[in-house]
C-alpha cells in the first residue's frame, strides 16, 4: 500500500479496502523502523491520527440502497416523482415518531391557525415553539410531509397501526391495505406476517388510486396473493341503506377521550340517520390483542433485526478482536434504546424454555382474535367503525414522560388487531377537537374487500367535511397559490 | 451467519454452571435471574446496557403474561392470514444479479471481492469480565 502512488491509494481509500487510520499506522510504523536515516526531526504522531480519524468520518458515508422497493418502483414507472425521504421512528418502532435518529418530527397542526386560535384562549405561560405537538407514529414524517402539503402522497409502513395513528393525528387519511395485496419486497421487515407498506394522501379517492397502482402480486414477495387486482376506482355512494355498520362495543375503553368517543358516536348517528344499519357487536378477545401483538412482535423484531450486524451494510463499530465483539458494539452503537428493548424481549420470550408458553401461546390467542373478526363479518357486518386513537395529538414534552412500549401500547390499540388478522383499515380524518386538532375515525374491511371499504370511507368523508388546515401564518405567500388555482381545476369523472 | 456463532458460543466452555432448571424469569417474583440476562445478551449480541433496562424487559414479561388469562385449549397457532393458500415459487431461473460492485459498496470493510470479518472462534467476555460500556 504504501508504494502506491497517490491516486491508487485514493481510490482504494475511497473502496474502502484501507481506512485512513489504518494507512496512517503503516506510516507511522516504517518512520519508526527507518528512524535511522533521521529523515524526521519532529514526528506528530497524535496530531496524524487524530486527522486520520476525522477523515474517516468524512469517508463514512450513510447506506444507499442498491434497489427501489417494489411500491417505490411502482409509483417511479407511473411517472411519480420522489419527494424525499421521510422520518420515522427507528425501525418503524413507536407510535410518535420521536424516536429517531434524526430528531422528532412535528405535527404541522401545531402551527395552524386553527390550533393557535384555540390556545390564545387559555393562559399559558410556555415558550411556543417548545409546546409542539407530535405526529404521531411511526411514519409521522410522511403523515406531516402530506398534511403540510408539500407532496401529493407518502408511503409509510403498517405494522400495528403506523400508518393510521400519524394519519388520524395529522389529519390525512392513512390506509392500511390488505395483507397479501402490496409487495413487501424492499420494505424492511418487522414482523413478516403483519408488516404492509400503508398509503398516506389527503383525500381517500388519492389513497384509491395510489393503492390502484401499488396491488398486485409481485414474484419477489411470494406472501403477495395471485388474484387478479379488481379496479379501485371508487365509486360515489349516495345510498347507504343497504351497509352494515359494526361498532365493536369492546373497543369503548375507559382511556378514550370524551371527545373520541363523542365524535365516534356522532359518526354511528350519521350512518344510522342515512339508512344504514348500526349494530353493535362483539370482538371478545380484543383486550388481549394488544399483549399478544407485543409477544408477537417482539419476537419477530429479535429474529429480523438479527441481520444487521455491520459487515455488509449500515454502521459498523472499529472494534476488531472478534467477530461477536464487533457485532454487540456495532448493534449496541446502531440500535437505540426502543430497538434494544424489543430484541431482548423477543429473545426472551423465544427462549427454549419460554417459546410454548410465550410466543405459541400468542400464537394461538391471534387466531382467536383474528376469528373475532371472521365472525363479525359472517353475520353480516360490511365494515366495523371504531377510534383509531384515545386522543387527539399531544405535546411531545407530554408525550416523553412514559417509555415507548407504554406509548405504543397506547398509541396502538385500536389498530392493531387489524394487523394480526391481515384486514384491510383505514383512519379518516372527522372533526376537529376543542382544542382545534384532528380527530381520524378506523374503518376496518373484510379481507381483500379493499375497494368496498374504501367505498365507504369516502362517503363518510364527504359527509363530515373535514376542514382544510390553515397554515397561513407559516406559509407565508404559498397558501394564496393554493387558493387561486383550486378555483380553476375541474375534475373530469 | 450469526445463528451459527451463537450456537458456537453455546456450546464453548465456561465455568460456572448456569442452572435454567427452573422457567427463565420466574412470574411470582418478576425478576429475571442474571444467568438468563447474560444469555440474552449473547443471543441478541445486544446488551442491556443497565439496569433500567433490565427492569424495562421484566415489565415487558409482567405485560406479557396476561396472555395466561386466555383459554387456548384446542387451538392451532396461527402463523399467516394467508395459511389457505399457497405461496408463490416462481421458476428457478436467473434473471437478475451481477451487482457485487453495488452491494460491496454499501460495506465499510472489503477486500477485493470480499467482505471482511475479525476472527470468529473467539466468544464474547462475560458481564463481569468487560468494561463498563459508556451510554450512547
Amino acid at each position: 500500500m504504501l508504494g502506491r502512488t497517490l491516486r491508487e491509494v485514493s481510490a482504494a481509500l475511497k473502496q474502502g479496502q484501507i481506512t485512513p487510520t489504518e494507512l496512517c499506522l503503516k506510516c507511522l510504523s516504517l518512520i519508526k523502523k527507518t528512524k535511522f536515516l533521521n529523515a524526521y526531526i519532529t514526528v506528530s504522531e497524535e496530531v496524524a491520527l487524530k486527522q486520520a480519524e476525522e477523515s474517516e468520518k468524512r469517508y463514512k458515508k450513510g447506506y444507499v440502497p442498491p434497489y427501489n422497493a417494489t411500491v417505490v418502483q411502482k409509483l417511479l414507472d407511473q411517472g411519480a416523482l420522489l419527494m424525499g425521504k421521510t422520518n420515522l421512528d427507528e425501525f418503524a418502532m413507536g407510535s410518535g415518531s420521536t424516536d429517531g435518529i434524526f430528531g422528532p418530527v412535528k405535527n404541522p397542526w401545531s402551527y395552524s391557525k386553527q390550533y393557535r386560535e384555540k390556545r390564545k384562549q387559555k393562559p399559558h405561560g410556555e415558550n411556543e415553539e417548545t409546546n409542539w405537538l407530535i405526529t404521531g407514529g411511526s411514519s409521522g414524517g410522511s403523515a406531516a410531509a402530506v398534511s403540510a402539503f408539500t407532496c401529493f402522497a407518502a408511503l409509510g409502513s403498517d405494522t400495528g397501526g403506523s400508518t393510521r395513528n400519524p394519519a388520524a393525528h395529522c389529519g390525512v387519511v392513512g390506509l392500511k391495505p390488505s395483507y397479501g395485496l402490496v409487495s413487501r419486497h424492499g420494505l424492511i421487515p418487522l414482523v413478516n406476517s403483519m408488516d404492509v407498506p400503508g398509503i398516506l394522501t389527503r383525500c381517500v379517492d388519492d389513497a384509491a388510486t395510489v393503492l390502484g397502482v401499488l396491488a398486485g402480486h409481485d414474484c419477489k414477495d411470494s406472501t403477495t396473493v395471485q388474484d387478479p387486482v379488481k379496479s379501485f376506482i371508487l365509486p360515489s355512494l349516495t345510498d347507504v341503506s343497504k351497509l352494515c355498520i359494526g361498532i365493536p362495543k369492546e373497543y369503548l375503553v375507559p382511556e378514550l377521550s370524551s371527545e373520541v368517543q363523542s365524535l365516534w358516536s356522532k359518526a354511528a348517528k350519521l350512518f344510522e340517520s342515512e339508512g344504514a344499519k348500526v349494530i353493535e357487536v362483539s370482538l371478545p378477545h380484543t383486550s388481549y390483542s394488544i399483549v399478544c401483538y407485543h409477544v408477537l412482535c417482539t419476537s419477530e423484531v429479535a429474529s429480523n433485526m438479527a441481520r444487521f450486524d455491520g459487515l455488509e451494510y449500515g454502521h459498523r463499530c472499529d472494534i476488531n478482536v472478534s467477530t461477536e465483539a464487533m457485532y454487540a458494539a456495532t448493534r449496541r452503537e446502531g440500535f437505540n434504546d426502543v430497538v434494544r428493548g424489543r430484541i431482548l424481549s423477543g429473545n426472551f420470550f423465544l427462549l427454549k424454555e419460554n417459546y410454548e408458553n410465550y410466543f405459541i401461546k400468542a400464537q394461538k390467542v391471534r387466531r382467536l382474535i383474528a376469528n373475532d373478526f371472521v365472525n363479525v363479518f359472517n353475520s353480516g357486518v360490511d365494515v366495523l367503525l371504531t377510534p383509531t386513537t384515545l386522543s387527539e395529538a399531544v405535546p411531545y414534552m407530554e408525550f416523553i414522560k412514559e417509555d415507548n412500549r407504554t406509548r405504543s401500547a397506547q398509541g396502538d390499540i385500536f389498530t392493531q388487531a387489524v394487523n394480526m388478522a391481515g384486514l384491510p383499515a383505514v383512519s379518516v380524518p372527522m372533526a376537529l377537537s376543542n382544542q382545534g386538532l384532528p380527530i381520524g375515525l378506523q374503518f376496518i374491511g373484510r379481507a381483500f374487500c379493499d375497494q368496498q371499504l374504501l367505498t365507504v370511507a369516502k362517503w363518510f368523508e364527504k359527509q363530515v367535511q373535514f376542514p382544510v388546515i390553515q397554515l397561513q401564518e407559516i406559509m407565508g405567500d404559498c397558501s394564496s397559490v393554493f387558493e387561486n388555482d383550486l378555483a380553476s381545476v375541474s375534475l373530469k369523472q | 451467519m450469526w445463528a451459527r456463532a451463537g450456537r458456537r458460543v453455546l456450546r464453548a466452555p465456561r465455568g460456572g454452571c448456569r442452572g435454567f432448571a427452573s422457567r427463565a424469569g420466574s412470574p411470582e417474583t418478576g425478576r429475571i435471574a442474571r444467568e438468563v440476562v447474560e444469555h440474552l445478551e449473547r443471543l441478541a449480541l445486544v446488551d442491556f446496557g443497565g439496569p433500567e433496562a433490565v427492569a424495562r424487559l421484566e415489565r415487558a414479561v409482567a405485560f406479557a403474561d396476561r396472555l395466561r388469562a386466555v383459554d387456548t385449549d384446542g387451538v392451532q397457532p396461527l402463523e399467516s392470514v394467508l395459511e389457505d393458500r399457497c405461496l408463490y415459487l416462481r421458476s428457478d431461473n436467473v434473471v437478475e444479479g451481477n451487482c457485487a460492485e453495488e452491494l460491496l459498496q454499501n460495506s465499510h470493510r472489503v477486500v477485493e471481492e470480499y467482505f471482511v470479518a475479525p476472527p470468529g472462534n473467539i466468544s464474547l467476555p462475560k458481564l463481569d469480565e468487560q468494561e463498563p460500556f459508556s451510554q450512547s
